[in-house]
């Protein structure tokens, strides 16, 4: 009941508000011409369904706001959804593929398993698998500055990128193949306003050695480079399934972002992030063999998904450095363009959906032009192909960094018909969604699909024969069950009511054991935590069995407000450092993390779970 | 405002973020965008107001002018008589200004401002300065009540629900830290490890940012095998 009150205030005061922007415009005297030009009249003489011109228009634009939400994107709630960036058209520009990362001959200097300090390398510590796991493919990326276009009526921006473009190229790798990464940081003196020039790439669901794993303070400076191998080896390979690690579980959507202490956001939010995509004899990317899931590259498509602002002024994407709550845009972008659409085939599609941050959570829904729902397909969560397909049509809900493999049919369309990706869950500040649905059409549009007519095949597996891809592995008894609860100190982030410090381990994991972990949510936010290096299998989620979708092995966990989440873990094979950390970006930089270590000893910390 | 031309309307909607929108559609379809500003010069604008403010030591002080521009500046908000999270913060606070040595007034520069200008006079904050044995390199300002609060606002010293943002006993023990000339801006918690703090600030030196010595060692607080570090959970 409280909340149905409070959404009349709201509407309320949206009454209130857009009267009184009538009476500025009718006082102003604009001429019928003046104000078709600034959209707000349509040509047939009504007043269009605008924010703040009609009540009815809230939720139309870019999502709603409520009651304690401040208006002025800069001002620390960054943006509301009430559109503070310039106009600009939907769906006029393709949405872009990154490129496919292209391999070296050869390095030179030659990689090498110690740090090349002397020759300008930011590595600290060896490379644990480099003589065991040797790169058969090189790959040198240089993150610099680029101009780029995130939409035509836009100026130019500078991004900082991969190799030149956002998202950075795509990395396509296959398991049994070691590659190394050799990654320079040329990135420009002039931030032009935020980010630092200081970078840690981190491999976002990877079973990677911890030196190469993007640990926030394992960071690089300007000039300096910094070697990355990734083994592409399964978990268990040197412990529970010798020589090649256990086949359930194989991961297939990564991605790579930097992941620098204190400026992650800022650095993300510029542009240091791209897809690392893994296949193997199962998830073939032919669509003729194995899981015969939609080839890749034509019918097996990435998409990131991110909201950011741009001022309203001068059109120059604008990062918030007053926000500590979370980043909300008004722009919502695919691939790096804002609003794009994507032409496709009458048949089936395999997307990679990532929510690229900063804060927001979405529900994604495919919205057809009669409002009506597309039903879709779910294969992966995180990354990692689920036992079966789950057919949803109620939305999918991702937090940032969430990684959702979705297999989306278009055979039953005609030539011509739109379908758009719409956001339907309404959050009006960083520290979480309100949970309302929107209805369909009223939710932020984030992408329009364009059936084409071209005569197609499809030897794609169709969903609803229920195939079946890898099992969920079967669980060993736990060493230790440690418990975390995360809150909010006079706005500082607590874990167990401590502090982040990079130098600081919280507690030490025995390799090649188990653990299960429980994670307590706060009053009023809403997390994503993320946990690096092995993913986890969810056991309870206050206390119920979770749902098909989350019954699977990730890296991301959903905390919403109060929630107890139960997750399974091995911890296999390599040894190091590893953070566990808010990925809404802005709690993160401001030090909602912390540090454990992997070694052959481990200790009991955090084991405290009050009920136990 | 029977007199408003549309110049003006438009001038008074770029500024009432509502109606932002509309304003943006015009500029638009002109295809035409106001020049550019230097970032650094935004930055001063939005987060940076030029306010004059006291020091501890009655003298007067333009914030940006003479605190902010071209510095390294450590910045938080305090009062005198607050019984919460400001006396662990000040504490810790100490300590790092004792680490960072003699650094501290000459090319990073400490700033607590209280949140009680009404009754946080530069001599009462001097007071504070004395009873604490604050060195030099630390200042403690006062100025014009809604003065501090829109320079508290600006700065993201502020929670985004206006309810806990009215309560003071909630205030942020986060603390800002930037290089004003680099345009780095951060925030580390008030009450987290001293050394810790020293290195972030320590970052913003610029030139090269490198992995610092310290990330790369293992100091191990809490690392014996069986240890339980017990404390009161809070459970629901």
């Amino acid at each position: 009941m409280a909340n149905i009150s409070k959404r009349n205030r709201r509407r309320e005061r949206e009454i209130k508000n857009a009267a009184k922007n009538r009476r500025e415009i009718i006082a102003a005297r604009l001429t019928r011409r003046d104000m078709i030009k600034a959209g707000l009249l349509t040509s047939a003489g009504y007043l269009i369904q605008k924010n703040g011109l009609s009540a009815r228009a809230q939720f139309s634009g870019g999502g709603s706001f409520g009651d304690d939400c401040d208006r002025r994107w800069w001002d620390g709630s960054g943006g509301n959804g009430t559109p503070v960036s310039p106009p600009t058209t939907p769906f006029v520009e393709p949405m872009p593929i990154p490129p496919i990362a292209q391999t070296v001959p050869a390095l030179s200097p030659a990689p090498t398993v110690a740090p090349n300090t002397g020759a300008g390398e930011g590595r600290t510590r060896n490379h644990q698998a480099f003589t065991t796991l040797p790169p058969v493919k090189f790959y040198e990326v240089h993150q610099r500055e680029q101009l780029l276009s995130m939409h035509p009526e836009l100026p130019l921006q500078r991004l900082w990128t991969f190799n030149g473009t956002v998202p950075g190229q795509t990395y396509v790798s296959q398991y049994g193949q070691p590659i190394l990464v050799r990654n320079f940081n040329d990135l420009p003196n002039d931030n032009g306003g935020f980010g630092l020039q200081s970078v840690s790439t981190h491999l976002h669901n990877g079973h990677t050695p911890s030196e190469s794993d993007g640990f926030p303070c394992d960071f690089f400076g300007q000039t300096k480079w910094y070697d990355q191998h990734y083994p592409n080896v399964l978990a268990g390979f040197a412990s529970s399934h010798p020589p090649t690690g256990d086949i359930r579980e194989s991961m297939s959507t990564l991605w790579y972002h930097d992941h620098r202490v204190d400026f992650t956001a800022q650095n993300v939010y510029k542009g240091l992030a791209g897809f690392y995509l893994l296949f193997n004899q199962f998830d073939t990317g032919d669509e003729t063999t194995g899981f015969r899931l939609p080839s890749f590259p034509n019918f097996d498509i990435p998409m990131m998904f991110n909201d950011k602002n741009f001022d309203p002024d001068d059109g120059v994407l604008a990062f918030d450095l007053a926000n500590r709550d979370g980043i909300l845009g008004d722009k919502f972008l695919v691939n790096g363009k804002i609003q794009p659409f994507f032409e496709v085939k009458r048949r089936r599609y395999r997307f990679r959906w990532l929510n690229g941050g900063p804060s927001r959570f979405y529900r994604m829904y495919l919205t057809k032009s009669n409002l009506t729902n597309h039903p879709f397909w779910v294969i992966a969560n995180d990354g990692n192909l689920l036992p079966n397909p789950v057919q949803t049509t109620t939305g999918l809900m991702m937090g940032v960094a969430e990684r959702m493999d979705v297999i989306v049919d278009f055979s039953s369309f005609a030539a011509g018909s739109i379908i758009h990706i719409e956001n339907r869950l309404e959050q009006c500040d960083g520290a979480g969604p309100t949970n309302n649905i929107l209805a369909a059409g009223q939710g932020n549009k984030m992408l329009q699909f364009r059936v084409v007519s071209d005569p197609v095949t499809d030897n794609s597996v169709d969903p609803a024969t229920n195939p079946t891809f890898y099992q969920v592995p079967t669980r060993v008894t736990e060493r230790i069950r440690r418990c975390f609860e995360f809150d909010r100190r006079n706005g500082q982030w607590v874990i167990n009511d401590e502090l982040f410090d990079c130098n600081d381990v919280r507690f030490r994991v025995k390799r090649n054991t188990a653990e299960i972990w429980e994670l307590n949510g706060g009053f009023n936010w809403s997390h994503p935590i993320h946990i690096h290096f092995e993913e986890h299998q969810v056991l309870k989620r206050n206390g119920q069995t979770p749902t098909l979708i989350e019954r699977a092995r990730k890296d991301v966990i959903r905390l919403g407000e109060n929630d107890d989440v139960e997750i399974y873990f091995r911890f296999r094979d390599f040894v190091g450092r590893y953070p566990m950390h808010c990925h809404n970006t802005i709690h993160e930089d401001h030090a909602m993390m912390l540090r454990f270590d992997i070694d052959d000893v481990g200790n009991n910390n955090e084991n405290d779970c009050g009920h136990h | 405002m029977p007199d408003m031309n549309r110049r003006k309307l438009l001038a008074t909607l770029a500024v009432a973020p509502l109606a932002a929108g509309v304003v943006g559609r015009a500029a638009t379809s002109d295809n035409k965008f106001k020049v550019a500003e230097s970032s650094r010069e935004k930055l001063q604008k939005r987060y940076f107001p030029n306010f004059e403010l006291t020091t501890h030591e009655g003298k007067k002080v333009r914030f940006y002018d003479d605190l902010v521009k071209d510095k390294i500046v450590v910045i938080n908000f305090m009062y005198v008589k607050c019984e919460g999270v400001c006396m662990p913060v000040t504490m810790n606070l100490k300590k790092v200004q004792n680490l960072l040595g003699r650094r501290v007034g000459r090319d990073i520069f400490m700033y607590s401002i209280t949140l009680k200008p009404e009754e946080d006079t530069p001599r009462a904050l001097s007071r504070y300065v004395q009873a604490h044995k604050i060195k030099p390199g630390w200042t403690f300002l006062t100025g014009k009540p809604e003065e501090i609060n829109t320079l508290r606002r600006s700065l993201g010293f502020k929670d985004a629900k206006a309810k806990l943002d009215k309560d003071l006993t909630n205030h942020t023990g986060m603390v800002k830290y930037g290089n004003e000339a680099r345009e780095w801006w951060a925030m580390f918690p008030g009450e987290a490890n001293a050394p810790w703090i020293v290195e972030c600030i320590q970052w913003m030196d610029g030139g090269n940012a490198e992995t610092t010595g310290a990330a790369g060692q293992n100091k191990t607080k809490r690392n014996e095998p069986g240890h339980n570090h017990s404390k009161v959970r809070n459970k629901g």
